[in-house]
């Protein structure tokens, strides 16, 4: 079982390089707050299911909208898995 | 806030990309000289992105089968086949692709993009997960949006992400849906689907392949990828449209397994749209017999794919990773594309212009479309007009 907290912490490490130096947060929305695009959120999806070894189902996307949010869909997804 | 608050964010990126030049989205053809040339602009333009593959849009069987069922059976149906029945054409356009495909049954639908929504939203269900490789077409995702299986993509093209997502799934993968596309319609490059067919059986997985712009173009009876990797019997949906190299408008979906026929009550967007008017299910039915007929059709669009792509690749441009009838042109900023793509319409060629995020990968390219309908002196003249702008830097 993954916890939250280091999900959370790898999940971050993943957005570092495309948050230009912002601090990130659970709070911190993705598109909002770091301008992402729909490419760079499909990147950032990639590397997060490499990281993980998982798959993110396109569907839990529209649900997605902060960094935490996109911790607690990828920590149910680990221990689905 | 207003209800277009959110508009205005691509109201400023219209605004900065293409300022007040000619919009590339906004086109209008003002006379169709033929299947390749038109004008645009008050200038006789060659029109080198129009999917017409096969050049029929003016063959004379399918121009004299259309005028005859405009004539005997009006300009429309008026209504979905469920309401108002079905015409006798449906029926025989759908028994004739059945018969082209070797497949047991096949639903018309009245746009290619419908094809996909309407299969993707109603074979997988709730417990079921779709696959689709990311490049597939914008109707393979609304179809998937409209859906309720689980969708996951896999890289574009990659065997190995696709197994190890199957794998990742366990026993589910039997209850997975693979969608690929035979051709690529931004880069026109090919899925490697005797891999993927492969991968399919082994974990008893369904593949659809969309053969919208492989049919007529792939294959030496012209049936697509499927038949040219010679895997047609790992494929269980054939998806395909009739506006590409069929010239006219609609889509369909062929499949040996029975339940297909039961699609037809539960996919709404078969029971909910009017059908296919008769006189585009007339051209559809003429033209499928010129494609049946059409090697030399599709000698004389390879030789011209052939030809262009070895032209712009000797100038030193970036192309799309192989040879086909979707030739590519990666430009290096949206910026350059635009201004190559009104430079080529200024010359009088007119090609597509794909921006981000619509391009894979995110760039921007010039996306020229072959067809059997093209002369050497049409596609010597596009050559011409890319060098041009290669050599005045316009192009990289």
């Amino acid at each position: 079982m993954a916890t939250y907290e280091d999900v959370l912490a790898q999940t971050c490490e993943v957005l570092a390089r495309f948050a230009k130096g912002q601090p990130l947060t659970e709070g911190t929305r993705l598109l909002a707050d770091l301008g992402l695009d729909s490419v760079q959120a499909m990147e950032i999806l990639l590397e997060a299911e490499e990281r993980f070894d998982i798959s993110i189902p396109l569907n839990v996307l529209p649900s997605v909208r902060t960094v935490g949010d996109l911790a607690r869909r990828v920590q149910q997804l680990v221990d689905r898995a | 806030m207003s209800l277009f608050d959110r508009f205005q964010q691509l109201a400023a990126a219209r605004q900065t990309l293409l300022g007040d030049g000619a919009v590339p989205f906004g086109v209008v053809v003002e006379k169709v000289l033929s299947a390749t040339e038109a004008i645009v602009d008050g200038r006789p333009t060659i029109l080198a992105g129009t999917n017409n593959y096969l050049g029929l849009t003016f063959d004379p069987a399918c121009l004299e089968a259309a005028r005859g069922a405009l004539l005997e059976q009006g300009t429309g149906t008026t209504g979905s086949r469920m309401a108002n029945g079905t015409f006798a054409g449906h029926a025989a356009l759908e028994q004739e692709l059945s018969d082209f495909f070797g497949r047991r049954s096949t639903i018309v639908f009245s746009a290619g993009y419908l094809a996909n929504l309407g299969i993707l939203s109603t074979v997988p269900g709730p417990d079921d997960v779709v696959l689709i490789d990311a490049d597939c077409h914008a109707s393979i995702y609304d179809g998937c949006r409209l859906g309720s299986a689980e969708v996951v993509r896999f890289r574009h093209n990659s065997v190995t992400d696709l197994d190890k997502r199957l794998r990742r799934l366990g026993a589910r993968s039997r209850r997975a849906m693979i969608v690929v596309e035979g051709l690529y319609s931004m880069l026109g490059d090919r899925a490697p689907l005797a891999e993927i067919a492969a991968l399919t059986r082994h974990h008893g997985a369904s593949l659809l392949v969309d053969e919208a712009h492989s049919l007529g173009v792939l294959g030496e009876q012209g049936r697509g990828l499927a038949e040219e990797a010679g895997v047609e019997d790992a494929v269980d949906f054939v998806v395909g449209t009739f506006s590409k190299s069929l010239g006219t408008i609609g889509g369909f979906c062929a499949s040996d397994h029975p339940e297909l026929e039961l699609v037809r009550y539960a996919c709404r967007p078969y029971v909910f749209t009017a059908s296919p008017s008769p006189s585009v299910v007339a051209s559809a039915r003429a033209a499928l017999v010129a494609l049946r007929a059409g090697a030399g059709l599709r000698r004389r669009l390879w030789d011209n794919a052939h030809h262009l792509y070895g032209r712009l690749r000797d100038l030193g441009l970036a192309l799309g990773p192989e040879v086909s009838p979707i030739v590519a042109v990666l430009m290096a900023s949206p910026e350059q594309g635009i201004a190559a793509w009104r430079a080529l319409l200024a010359r009088g060629v007119y090609v597509n212009l794909v921006l981000p995020p619509a391009a894979p990968t995110g760039g921007c390219l010039l996306r020229c479309s072959l067809s059997a309908a093209h002369t050497r002196d049409q596609i010597e003249a596009v050559a011409e007009a890319f060098r041009s702008l290669a050599a005045s830097g316009a192009a990289r």
